[in-house]
């Protein structure tokens, strides 16, 4: 969560880049060996401290002559985001398009780099792996993508598709073990018999089995952690309560530790242990599923579960809607980031960047009315 | 032809019928090499003056195909094959090309799945608008631009937007411009078909609260098109579950959602989860909908059924299980559950 009244402006960006510089001398500290000898301490499995990912905007030739004297700008789509994975949760990650999730998962895998900030991998700083100790870990953290259709290979088998991050990264030593793990692997993942899908192409397969050859892909190098983006948001609703409960299922059973993202908070409240909401680049509650959906806190999260549809036309609640859209995640609005659009901001809110305060127990919100 | 065939020199009679438009036994199929693919088969429901019915259905169940033969606008290798679509007095399954010109737009418009995607990317949002106001009204551009501006105004879109290009309006605000154009030439009945499908959950709230808004102030018949039963439950009078082309169950709301009867609707309505009861996991359905070029005979539903006896081989007929309430399932017999 946002760790303080830091200044979003083009100050902190600069200091950032100071910050990378210091990131390329810190790189290759940590090797394999470190990353083996790692262990989890007090259920965390990830420690994600104040994290920034910018994206610089590539403006026109004309733009930038005339903004060279300026900052150059950026997509700020993570912008001082804090807040743990304990290992064996399933910790969903809610909010609307653009509000930076898929950035922050990517992030995790070191699919982006950091722009300031650190995330702790069983308390080693990420930033500091050196390149060997990157292809390690790039083994413990896995991703599923939101559409089966085009992240599988159509012309391999589905044994080709699991067995391959198995031979791309030589951890099996004999055709044997591969075998095993793979038939492991799409059973655990509800292709049962195996031997009856090993053979077959993605095309002879429905979505939501196309689905879960993608969760036996991830989940076949038994990674610790899977970032799982909006793996049900291209299924039909008959079948995607399936992978719902595959990856409860996974989590209990093989105790694989999944982030989820997801802009559906009420599939988040089915299978989440704890829930963290984001808005434009932030995230302005976090705490347990359960208590977030019924108590919410924060103005935002009110009414995101306020508009939430249920199917039940006697559930007449009131709608709390906001006015506007999401702004631009590069001018970011002074103050609480929400204030424009919040129904219960006061002035101070366009000042003051607001800090987490604790509800209780793992709950937090980061809205100064709650002071 | 029926003696009720339109040409454009004779004004047919009235024909009785229930609500402003009733949909009665609406079979439409399309034609592929492999055979006929049973899109629609034997629909029917009715809509009343300023009242909104939900077409509810996992994808593929027939939705947009029923839309589609309402405004008469099916692809060339899609047939109606009988029925009757009775609007306002007209049969429009027997209307000719020129007869349903005078209907589209004017009479019934419709919101089409994944248009506001779809709009042009170079040219104006504005001008596409006017685009069925200069076609049907017969009016100039320059009018038709007056009333665009108008019409941003009524589904909160600043009339300053009105010459932006579709890149540069938001989702949301796209959406309510393909709202805009379904109203321009003054419609009574609008069908919308999945249009907040891709948006946010806050963007979707505030185009279903326009719709509503605009439903009350202008006295519009809505029919919404929607995978989504909660936003049906959420936002509509009636309502009509279809499976792999055929109607299972009909009937307001609460007919559907607080006592629903098929075993389809049972477990489609679990599998959606509300966040104001207690936790639980959802529930899936099992096994895939059937292949609509070789559907199983009798129930549609009965392969998938966990309810299902050895009669469901046999069609089903349907029961008004309640005034106001259809099911079409043989457990009806033995009266409601
Ligand atoms: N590679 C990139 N270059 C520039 N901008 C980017 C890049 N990736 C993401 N962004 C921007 O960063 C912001 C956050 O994007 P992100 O994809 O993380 O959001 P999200 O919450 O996953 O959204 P969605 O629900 O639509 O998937 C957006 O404004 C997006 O346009
Ligand atoms: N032009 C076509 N030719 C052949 N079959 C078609 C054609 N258009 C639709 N179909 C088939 O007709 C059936 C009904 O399709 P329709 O588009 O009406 O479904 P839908 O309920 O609107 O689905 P969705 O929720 O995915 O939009 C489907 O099986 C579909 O594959
Ligand atoms: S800090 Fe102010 S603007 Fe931000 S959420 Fe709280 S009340 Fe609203
Ligand atoms: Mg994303
Ligand atoms: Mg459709």
């Amino acid at each position: 969560m946002a760790t303080g009244t830091t200044p979003t402006d083009a100050r902190s960006v600069r200091d950032v880049s100071a910050d990378g510089a210091r990131d390329k001398s810190l790189a290759g500290h940590i090797g394999p060996d470190d990353l083996a000898r790692a262990e989890v301490r007090d259920g965390v499995l990830f420690d994600v401290r104040d994290l920034q990912v910018f994206f610089p905007i590539h403006e026109g030739f004309f733009k930038s002559m005339v903004a060279r004297k300026q900052e150059k700008r950026y997509v700020k789509a993570v912008d001082h985001v804090s807040f743990q994975v304990k290992q064996g949760e399933i910790l969903a990650l809610v909010g609307e398009s653009g509000c930076g999730k898929t950035t922050t998962g990517r992030t995790m895998l070191r699919l982006e780099e950091a722009t300031g900030g650190d995330i702790l991998y069983k308390g080693l700083p990420m930033r500091a792996f050196s390149g060997k100790a990157l292809r390690e870990y790039r083994k413990k953290a896995q991703i599923i993508f939101q559409d089966p259709y085009n992240s599988i290979n159509p012309k391999q088998t589905i044994f080709d598709i699991v067995a391959e991050p198995l031979e791309v990264n030589g951890v099996t030593s004999s055709e044997r073990e591969k075998e095993e793990r793979v038939v492991k692997a799409v059973s655990e993942a509800g292709l049962r018999p195996a031997q009856e899908y090993l053979y077959r192409y993605p095309h002879e397969l429905s979505g939501g089995q196309r689905q879960r050859v993608c969760i036996a892909g991830a989940t076949v190098l038994e990674p610790d952690m899977i970032v799982a983006d909006e793996p049900v948001a291209s299924l039909d609703v008959s079948i995607r309560n399936d992978i719902l409960k595959l990856m409860v299922e996974q989590k209990d059973k093989l105790g694989v530790t999944y982030l989820f993202i997801t802009h559906d908070l009420s599939l988040a409240w089915v299978i989440s242990d704890r829930i963290a909401v984001m808005y434009l680049g932030r995230i302005v509650e976090i705490g347990d599923t359960e208590e977030v959906v019924a108590n919410p806190r924060h103005p935002y999260t009110k009414a995101l579960i306020s508009v939430i549809p249920v199917p039940d036309p006697l559930a007449k609640r009131e709608h709390v809607i906001l006015a506007g859209e999401t702004p631009n995640p590069v001018d970011i609005p002074s103050g609480c980031r929400f204030h424009p659009r919040c129904p219960e901001a006061i002035d101070a809110c366009r000042e003051i960047d607001p800090p987490d305060v604790h509800i209780g127990g793992d709950h937090y919100a980061a809205c100064i009315r709650l002071k | 032809m029926s003696a009720t065939a339109t040409t454009p020199s004779q004004t047919p009679e009235r024909l009785e019928h229930k609500g402003l438009i009733e949909v009665r036994d609406l079979t439409t199929r399309f034609k592929l090499t492999q055979g006929w693919v049973r899109a629609v088969e034997k629909v029917s429901f009715w809509v009343g003056p300023g009242e909104s019915l939900g077409l509810a259905g996992e994808s593929g169940c027939g939705k947009t195909t029923a839309a589609l033969s309402i405004l008469k606008l099916l692809p060339d290798n899609g047939k109606i094959v009988s029925g009757e679509i009775l609007f306002d007095g007209k049969n429009l399954a027997k209307r000719t090309e020129y007869g349903m010109q005078k209907i589209r737009w004017k009479e019934i418009s419709m919101i089409f799945q994944g248009a506001m995607n779809a709009l042009n990317p170079v040219t104006e949002t504005g001008k596409q608008i006017a685009e069925p106001i200069i076609l049907h009204e017969g009016i100039s551009e320059k009018q038709a631009m007056v009333r665009t501006r108008e019409l941003f105004d009524l589904v909160g879109i600043s009339q300053k937007r009105v010459m932006d290009f579709p890149h540069q309006l938001s989702g949301g605000m796209r959406q309510r411009a393909m709202i805009a154009m379904a109203l321009a030439c003054n419609p009574k009945l609008v069908i919308g078909d999945e249009p907040t499908t891709a948006l946010d959950v806050m963007v979707q709230a505030q185009i279903l609260e326009l719709i509503e808004r605009l439903r009350r102030e202008l006295d519009l018949s809505f029919i919404l098109i929607s995978h989504d039963l909660s936003v049906m439950a959420e936002t509509c009078d009636k309502g009509v579950i279809m499976y792999a082309g055929e109607v299972v169950e009909s009937g307001t709301v609460a007919h559907l959602f607080n006592n629903p009867q098929h075993p389809y609707t049972r477990q489609l309505i679990k599998a959606f989860p509300n966040i104001h009861e207690r936790r639980e996991m959802v529930s899936s359905i099992q096994g895939d909908p059937p292949n609509l070029l070789d559907p199983p005979p009798g129930c549609g539903f009965s392969p998938r059924c966990n309810m299902k006896t050895g009669e469901c081989v046999d069609d089903p007929e349907t029961f008004e299980v309640e005034p106001g309430h259809f099911v079409r399932c043989h457990l009806m017999k033995r009266g409601v559950s």
